[in-house]
């Protein structure tokens, strides 16, 4: 072997274990404060303020957890926050799939401007139409209301955008061959084209759970009364009431956390394909 | 039904056949909700920026009024603004800098990849309020993580949150560990969308990696850089959520953004006609800047 590979190889040593060793480095920095998190909340609270402090605790305890669901109202905000996302999400990814394949595979009049008009709404930032919708809101009487949160999630626009994607891929023979069957144009879409755009639903749903979960201005906004409140306007009212309960505050953080976390877990390689697949077609 | 005559009935049945019924279906209500949640309150955004309406009295009409005196006379205005071109300009470049060598750093890797996107995603699936919550722990500065650290290393404590100077550099650092890994991602696929012939034949002609990266990774990953910096500004734009939790905008407005003064003109002062007003020139900047950024990074070749 002459000295130059040799010196080449030893190189390419390097570089691997660099490579390596700042990839390790970024993602203990990824993980701390999701560990510090879950450890602060296991802790005795007197076990949180200490210095130095315990890296890892030799004794943990539910009590935080339990304080905050039995004596704090975190029950009643993880269950409107599953309720309002589950129900959103139910029905946005049913009409975002309706409406995207007609716009998709069918021919009307105005078609192209109304689809234009549609997706044109994505660029208005939120904070413009929140005003008057809390407006809108405060007349019709939803504020407050669990409502007010659902109703104007309805149908997505990045849901419409991405379904009508998806739709164009199907063959128009599909549809063709059922209608001569004499297959009625419902049962077409909901027993033939539905199941064949399962994995865009899929990345679909994932994205509109999330967003709902995490959802947090429009909910901070509309709703007032503590037992309608959705887990982040729940723990953030709380993290100002509690601050100084660490233990308490973090436990609550922890739990807004989980169930996202859970449902990435099972399907994370639907959610990086979806992030892919929606993200550079956009 | 029976009533018709059978010209009337065909005709009938050409229109309303099951096809059409079937469209309509579909795009009746979905055009029914698009007029009242984004048409109507986007006409009456605009109805109320030229109105001065606190709620409880009646709208006077103001004209052009609460747009100078958000420009001329409202110095937060002005300091939000500034917070968010620095806190936008920030993570947007910092951020997707770190994100493309993730991105690269990821790629180089065979087995492990798919471990180290996993955890770099994290924090994007996670809550912003949970995650604001527990920088704002770690943050904390008598027992927070971070300045447990620097004492047990002999260093001074750092006033993360609680000093004008640090409180901005601090949520854009939690801003930046939270987006990272969906940035990264992106550039990922982006970077696996380049074909391998262009990294062949620049080893043929002995390129440095250097150069390399310079001449082929970053021209070919153009669409992605475009993408990745105009919706970073759009988002960066409208930062709400971390200040709120972590700062409430403070100390000494030092970390209030433009959406925040929104947010505390229409809902803490009732001012709806002059938050409306605000929110329209947020608007008008974020369009600009789309626009000068489509400008600056049109794509100048093809491949």
């Amino acid at each position: 072997m002459s000295d130059s590979t040799i010196k080449y190889r030893a190189k390419e040593k390097l570089l691997r274990f660099l490579n390596w060793f700042i990839l390790l480095v970024g993602a203990v920095v990824m993980i701390v404060p999701f560990y510090w998190m879950v450890t602060t909340s296991f802790k005795y609270p007197s076990e949180v303020i200490t210095y130095p402090p315990i890296w890892i605790p030799t004794r943990i305890t539910l009590a935080n957890y339990q304080k905050i669901f039995y004596q704090m109202n975190f029950l009643r905000y993880f269950l409107n926050s599953a309720y309002i996302s589950v129900t959103v999400t139910a029905i946005a990814i049913i009409t975002s799939a309706y409406v995207g394949y007609v716009f998709a595979k069918f021919n009307f009049w105005g078609k192209n401007v109304i689809f234009l008009a549609i997706l044109s709404t994505m660029m208005v930032p939120f904070p413009v139409t929140m005003i008057p919708m809390y407006l809108f809101m405060v007349r019709i009487g939803w504020v407050g209301s669990h409502k007010a949160l659902i109703i104007p999630g309805l149908y997505s626009t990045f849901g419409i955008f991405m379904m009508r994607q998806f739709m164009h891929s199907i063959p128009n023979e599909l549809r063709e061959a059922a209608k001569i069957d004499g297959c009625g144009e419902f049962r077409i879409f909901w027993t033939i084209i539905m199941p064949l755009t399962k994995s865009g639903l899929a990345a679909l749903t994932i994205f509109t759970f999330m967003w709902n979960w995490d959802n947090f201005l429009w909910p901070l906004i509309v709703l007032n009364t503590d037992n309608m409140f959705t887990l982040p306007v729940g723990l953030a009212m709380f993290a100002n009431q509690y601050w100084t309960d660490y233990a308490l505050v973090l436990a609550g953080s922890t739990v807004t956390v989980a169930p996202v976390l859970l449902v990435f877990f099972l399907m994370q390689k639907r959610f990086i394909e979806g992030i892919t697949l929606s993200g550079l077609k956009a | 039904m029976c009533a018709l005559t059978p010209a009337a009935r065909k005709k009938r049945k050409r229109w309303l056949n099951e096809t059409n019924v079937f469209i309509m279906a579909a795009i009746v209500p979905c055009v029914l909700f698009y007029l009242t949640f984004s048409g109507f309150p986007m006409i009456f955004a605009l109805y109320l920026s030229v109105q001065n309406w606190s709620l409880i009295d009646i709208p006077r009409f103001v004209g052009l009024g609460n747009y100078t005196k958000v420009l001329t006379d409202d110095p937060v205005f002005y300091m939000g603004l500034r917070n968010t071109a620095v806190f936008a300009v920030g993570t947007v470049f910092i951020g997707g800098i770190l994100s493309l060598c993730t991105a690269m750093l990821i790629n180089n890797m065979k087995k492990a990849a798919g471990v180290f996107r996993t955890i770099y995603f994290l924090p994007v699936v996670t809550s912003m309020v949970a995650a604001s919550v527990v920088w704002r722990w770690l943050y904390q500065g008598q027992f927070g993580l971070f300045n447990q650290v620097l004492t047990l290393m002999g260093m001074n404590k750092i006033p993360w949150l609680d000093s004008p100077k640090w409180a901005l550099p601090s949520v854009m650092a939690m801003s930046i560990w939270k987006g990272l890994g969906f940035t990264a991602v992106l550039f990922m696929a982006g970077l696996q969308g380049i074909p391998a012939t262009f990294y062949d034949a620049a080893q043929i002609d002995g390129a440095s990696r250097w150069k390399t990266f310079i001449h082929i990774t970053i021209p070919l990953l153009q669409p992605t850089i475009v993408f990745v910096l105009i919706t970073g500004f759009i988002n960066a734009f409208q930062a709400f959520t971390e200040m709120y939790i972590l700062t409430r905008g403070g100390p000494m407005y030092s970390t209030t953004t433009i959406v925040m003064h929104l947010y505390e003109r229409a809902f803490e002062y009732f001012q709806m006609g002059y938050a409306s007003a605000v929110a329209f020139i947020l608007f008008a900047i974020i369009i600009c800047l789309t626009a000068i950024q489509l400008r600056l990074t049109r794509v100048g070749w093809e491949y």
